[in-house]
């Protein structure tokens, strides 16, 4: 579904394509389908990865999608961008028999992709009758379509307000292209909303819609808003042209064609040592950036990314400097033209800088990596609710807030996780709001 | 490389793996690209009165992902001239003459129907006849194949009109359906056949089309049963052949064996079960003649590593076939799970609680992971743990010694054995200690 007509676009082919029906069928076949199986509890929406394999091996795929979804509403995304060798391939057993583990995730999309870009028949899920009652969930990313899609079926009219053009959230905007592109995004979207989930796009709460008026007007509200950009780390020269938002870069190269952010040419530096700066580095290595730096000011067994993304990352030809603390950017006629950087070393207390061991690497683009700051001045507006000290917003394991009728749910709450573990929070919340306001009847 | 040549009932083959009458043997031409392959011979598809066949023929039953598991079709005996099947036949052994080829016959039940194709498939050059008392459909609606197969008498005459007749050897093909293979066997000897050949196939419905809902293989919306062989049919063969092997009227009548050979594994069981030459036809249907090479290559390596040959593989397994009042009811054996090899699926578990004696304890440990193990005091030592284990050498069963003699149920009920306990002893007693308990005082 993402343009693939021209040089660079082929560089963003499927990291886990569709099986076709026979290698499915080899596939879900080699499943032992374990008992207690650990797979199951590896996936945050506890998906019953096993059941639902099987369903495939006996071509059951309508069960096997219903399996599947009413876990996880947004399991045909996490098929694709879940870091399933970290979750549920990561627990296969067959690890300890040396043998590759199940593909889960491949599995998972050949069975949801099939239902939720295209199903035939009757609907699998439909909104349940109406209770009369009515949440308003802020955002439409995935811990807000997670909440909003239990809701509905639960019989509450769930309606999202969104700021942005479209919905999804980072899952739309943020997800590597080669994961899952845009178009896959709104058509998942475009499947939940037929649950009879009311996602209104460019309304801001707080300016197009009064916090007080909204915390009135609905019987519940749930706090899905995510986190907000990478903000200056607070070096020289990063008004220049050319140092960017790492999610800006990357909402960019999705929403647009391939030609027009193509980096053919130019040197990039990525600041960061976390999953969203090693997608980064993939991308513009495949938007075709001549040299591609990952600027990290501990070693690399200190960064954040998932190891196989890092593989990914080098095998694309990124440029792991690692122990490199950023201290200038540099620029010609107000255009990034390098990245002065200095040496660091490990101690016991952190880590310190080599005094005069300062290098520049000659780079045209510099994206910040360096983590999202929290929306603090935005939840501050909600009275009385807490915040820990990191500014993420304090919620119990149901996601309720400080706020009776607040729930929460996603990276405000955990500080930026995965698409599965803001579905999970979501779905946690639902339910209990649903306990909440059945108990308030 | 060990000696894989073969005499069955005096027909000679480089090695004992023949093509079983099939599609593989319809012509001329693909039988000598098998005996190019190294195929040891071939058993001519069925002559006949030239049939008219249907053009939708054969249905798979896949398993699991894995395709042809079974397979059946609905196609006749040849359906070429017999002129050209016969000069075939005669070209084919001007070129081998080495190679067995066996003539598959059937005619309708008319004695001098018979002299005369015996007389023709003979002057073709044909090495053996096999008389084709099997083949369970269509040309059973014509009184032929298994119509004959399935009464011993029918069997036992047109035997004796052949060999009558016949001037090389005359091997009967059975069909397993019917109640006891023993006496259609017992019927081919009576009639003067020098040997038999089984399994032909099983009546069989593969399975429907799932959108129709018409049994496959489909002609024109409808279906008819067809003959099923192929992998899944191997067990039911491997007992019809031990049966006649271990029958005193049919002791030492020479056998080929057929039945979903896939392996040179299948050919030591079937051989070692009183088969002289193995018929293989599914396998080929599947990956063509090439197969031929890896089972005569298997098998070799098999007896070069036992320093057995062949004559001494044939038949070694009969003496083991008992019945089951003579088995040892004190012969003890337990699961045993081998920790460092366990990864924790967790199937022994629950194989053995829902599918079996509830002998397996299961607990998930603080690591996330299943921890099982074998509670001796209730293992049966029914083996299915160890079946469904998907890890080499995890699950072994190990006997468990007893101060018990040998017993079986014969010796049991005749009251001249003594039975060791049993896991299911202890169980009863308890019960009975319960029950006694809450008795009221009389």
């Amino acid at each position: 579904m993402s343009d693939k007509s021209s040089g660079v676009s082929a560089n963003f082919a499927d990291y886990k394509p569709l099986f076709d029906r026979n290698a499915a069928l080899v596939e879900a076949n080699r499943c032992l389908n374990c008992y207690d199986a650990p797979c199951i509890r590896a996936c945050p929406t506890s998906i019953n990865v096993p059941g639902f394999i099987k369903k495939i091996a006996s071509d059951n795929m309508r069960g096997s999608a219903r399996l599947i979804l009413e876990a996880n509403i947004l399991g045909a995304s996490c098929a694709r961008v879940c870091p399933t060798q970290e979750l549920c391939e990561g627990a296969c057993v067959l690890h300890d028999l040396h043998e590759e583990p199940i593909s889960i995730g491949r599995l998972q999309r050949y069975a949801t992709d099939q239902v939720v870009l295209g199903g035939k028949g009757a609907a699998l899920f439909t909104q349940g009758p109406t209770n009369g009652k009515k949440v308003a969930l802020v955002g439409a990313g995935p811990a807000s379509l997670g909440c909003a899609a239990e809701l509905a079926q639960l019989g509450y009219e769930a309606v999202c307000f969104e700021k942005a053009d479209q919905p999804g959230g980072l899952n739309s905007f943020g997800i590597a292209d080669y994961k899952m592109d845009y178009e896959t995004a709104l058509a998942e979207i475009a499947w939940v909303k037929q649950l009879g989930v009311d996602i209104r796009c460019n309304t801001e709460v707080g300016r197009d819609i009064a916090i007080d008026a909204m915390l009135a007007d609905y019987d519940a509200v749930f706090l899905g808003i995510g986190l907000d950009g990478v903000g200056p780390i607070g070096i020289p020269g990063e008004e220049l042209d050319g140092v960017r938002d790492c999610l800006e870069f990357i909402a960019e190269l999705k929403t647009q064609p391939k030609d027009d952010v193509s980096l053919v040419g130019k040197s990039v530096a990525v600041l960061g040592g976390g999953n969203t700066a090693i997608d980064a580095v993939t991308q513009a290595a495949r938007l075709g950036a001549k040299h591609v730096y990952l600027v990290y000011r501990r070693t690399q067994a200190a960064m954040g990314a998932y190891k196989h993304e890092q593989e990914l990352a080098r095998k694309d030809g990124g440029i792991f400097v690692m122990e490199a603390q950023p201290v200038a950017v540099l620029g010609t006629s107000g255009k990034v033209s390098g990245l002065k950087c200095t040496r660091t070393r490990v101690t016991d207390a952190g880590f310190e800088y080599i005094a005069g061991s300062e290098f520049v690497l000659e780079v045209d683009v510099v994206l910040r990596a360096t983590g999202q700051s929290k929306l603090v001045e935005f939840l501050g507006r909600f009275d009385g609710l807490k915040l820990d000290s990191k500014g993420r917003v304090e919620a119990d394991e149901n996601g309720r807030t400080s706020v009776e009728k607040i729930w929460t749910g996603g990276d405000c709450v955990s500080g930026g996780k995965e698409v599965v573990n803001a579905v999970a929070e979501g779905k946690r919340a639902a339910h209990s709001i649903h306990e909440y306001l059945q108990g308030a009847r | 490389m060990a000696d894989l040549k073969t005499n069955t009932a005096g027909i000679l083959s480089p090695n004992p793996f023949w093509l079983a009458s099939a599609p593989p043997t319809n012509t001329g031409d693909q039988i000598m690209r098998a005996f190019d392959a190294g195929w040891g011979g071939a058993v001519w598809k069925t002559l006949g009165q030239p049939i008219v066949n249907t053009w939708s023929r054969y249905g798979a039953l896949d398993i699991n992902g894995v395709k042809i598991m079974g397979l059946n079709n609905i196609e006749l005996i040849t359906d070429r001239p017999l002129e050209v099947n016969l000069r075939e036949i005669t070209e084919v052994k001007k070129r081998y003459p080495n190679h067995a080829v066996i003539v598959s016959l059937m005619v309708e039940a008319n004695r001098e129907a018979w002299h005369t194709i015996v007389k023709q498939a003979e002057d073709a050059g044909a090495d053996g006849l096999e008389l084709n008392f099997g083949c369970p459909h269509g040309m059973s609606e014509r009184g032929m194949g298994a119509a004959v197969g399935q009464v011993p008498e029918y069997t036992q005459q047109i035997t004796e009109w052949v060999k009558e007749v016949a001037k090389t050897p005359v091997l009967v093909k059975l069909t397993p359906n019917i109640a006891d293979i023993r006496y259609a066997a017992r019927a081919a000897k009576q009639g003067g056949g020098d040997g038999v050949s089984l399994i032909n196939t099983i009546n069989s419905i593969i399975g429907l089309d799932f959108d129709t809902l018409a049994p496959r293989p489909t002609v024109n919306g409808w279906g008819s049963h067809g003959g099923y062989c192929g992998p899944a049919v191997k067990p039911i063969a491997l007992n019809m052949i031990s049966q006649i092997g271990t029958d005193d009227e049919t002791l030492g009548l020479p056998i080929s064996g057929i039945g979903g050979v896939s392996s040179w594994q299948d050919a030591v069981e079937f051989i070692a079960l009183g088969s002289t030459s193995v018929q293989v036809c599914t396998l080929v249907m599947h990956y063509g003649f090439r197969v031929i090479e890896d089972l005569c290559d298997g098998l070799s390596n098999y007896l070069d590593e036992r320093n057995m040959t062949l004559d001494e593989l044939r038949g070694v397994a009969l003496p083991r076939i008992h019945h089951w009042k003579e088995l040892d009811l004190n012969y003890v054996v337990n699961a045993s799970i081998n920790q460092e090899e366990c990864i924790g699926c967790g199937l022994c578990y629950t194989a053995c609680e829902d599918g079996a004696h509830q002998a397996i304890h299961s607990e998930r440990r603080a690591d996330g992971r299943t921890f099982v193990e074998v509670m001796p005091d209730a293992c049966v030592g029914c083996n299915l743990c160890s079946l469904v284990c998907p890890v080499d050498n995890c699950i072994t069963m190990i006997q468990i010694p007893t101060d018990y003699a040998p017993c079986s149920w014969e010796q049991h009920s005749a009251g001249t054995g003594t039975l060791a306990p049993r896991p299911q002893d202890k169980l009863y007693a308890q019960l009975a200690t319960a029950k006694k308990e809450e008795a009221p005082a009389t």
